[in-house]
């Protein structure tokens, strides 16, 4: 698991976001599109594209994208 | 001029199932309510004939199985960014349960949910729809309403609703509004095929309040009017066109 790689798929969830804005030390929760519906979007783009499971609780307790990518590439 | 709300003037619509019946109606109506459309169906003969009588001007058709993968993404692959989809592609089928084969099962719900749901959620995944933009599903009366010999069209028709009115939750967000419309009887190629004999019909058609079953015009006006912005403030709606009938 690659950081950068991560960082492209994660702001691939967005439609209305220009990706450009989205890097590892973004705070995601602070872009005005994050909401539980693109939660839900990243929940399941990290099982198909990682094999991961991420919870709803570690979407929340993360705060940049960097973080939850720490948080995922430690299960 | 008055700014008209009912005008489909400067959006793009694609229309599936438009060779035919309620696609075919529907894609006329909305080239004459000024819509640029872009018309989907699988033969591509009645698809030039549909394109030939459209007011206006519009891009070539776009030819393709939606049951197929590789077709439906060449499809989507092909389209510009969306205003307005009608889901109109389907068939019918007439079968008593218990005559039901896992061939049956798969033919009816391949055309009337998968390929439906697939398209859908490619175009969501290419980023083909618009924000703002509106979705329009075919389902049926026969979804709530059940007769003898409908039951697997009936559930296909079901699942469309169920799928649509989360589809509308999803996509509420961006604007997107996620209507269905779930007429009776109209007189489609599809009802005529489906071994029951136009006399049969005629008789039931006559027991409708409105002593007349639908045309597909008048599905069609009710598809322009939840792709225009007269009906911005309706999603997740699963409407009831029926010339009065309560059964079907």
């Amino acid at each position: 698991m690659e950081l950068n790689h991560f960082v492209t798929c994660f702001a691939a969830q967005f439609e209305d976001t220009d990706p450009a804005e989205i890097q590892a030390d973004t705070v995601y929760k602070d872009l005005d599109e994050w909401s539980s519906i693109l939660g839900f979007s990243v929940i399941a783009m990290v099982k198909t594209e990682f094999g991961k499971t991420v919870t709803g609780s570690e979407l929340r307790h993360c705060n940049t994208v960097e973080d939850l990518f720490n948080t995922i590439a430690a299960k | 001029m008055i700014d008209n709300p009912f005008s489909l003037t400067g959006k793009t619509i694609l229309v599936t199932g438009a060779s035919s019946g309620i696609g075919k109606a529907t894609a006329l109506l909305c080239a004459r309510m000024g819509a640029v459309v872009i018309l989907n169906g699988r033969n591509e003969e009645r698809l030039s004939a549909v394109f030939e009588q459209l007011p206006g001007s519009h891009p070539q058709p776009l030819p393709a199985d939606l049951t197929i993968q590789s077709e439906r993404e060449a499809l989507v692959a092909a389209l510009p960014a969306l205003d307005g989809i009608v889901h109109c592609a389907g068939t019918g089928h007439r079968k008593l349960c218990k005559q039901l084969t896992a061939e049956d099962v798969s033919a009816v719900m391949d055309t009337n949910f998968s390929a439906t749901v697939l398209l859908q959620s490619e175009l969501l995944a290419q980023k083909r729809v618009k924000r703002g933009s509106s979705l329009v599903f075919l389902s049926s009366r026969t979804a709530d309403v059940p007769t003898i010999a409908n039951a697997l069209y009936s559930a296909s028709k079901g699942a469309i609703k169920s799928f649509a009115r989360c589809l509308s939750l999803e996509l509420a967000p961006r604007q997107i509004r996620v209507n269905c419309i779930c007429p009776a009887m109209v007189w489609t190629p599809l009802v005529e095929s489906e071994g029951v004999t136009k006399e049969e019909l005629e008789a039931r058609e006559a027991e409708y309040p409105l002593k007349r079953y639908g045309q597909p015009e008048d599905i069609a006006s009710l598809a322009a009017f939840l792709l225009s912005d007269a009906s911005s403030w309706m999603t997740g709606s699963c409407i009831d066109i029926t010339g009065g009938a309560v059964t079907v």
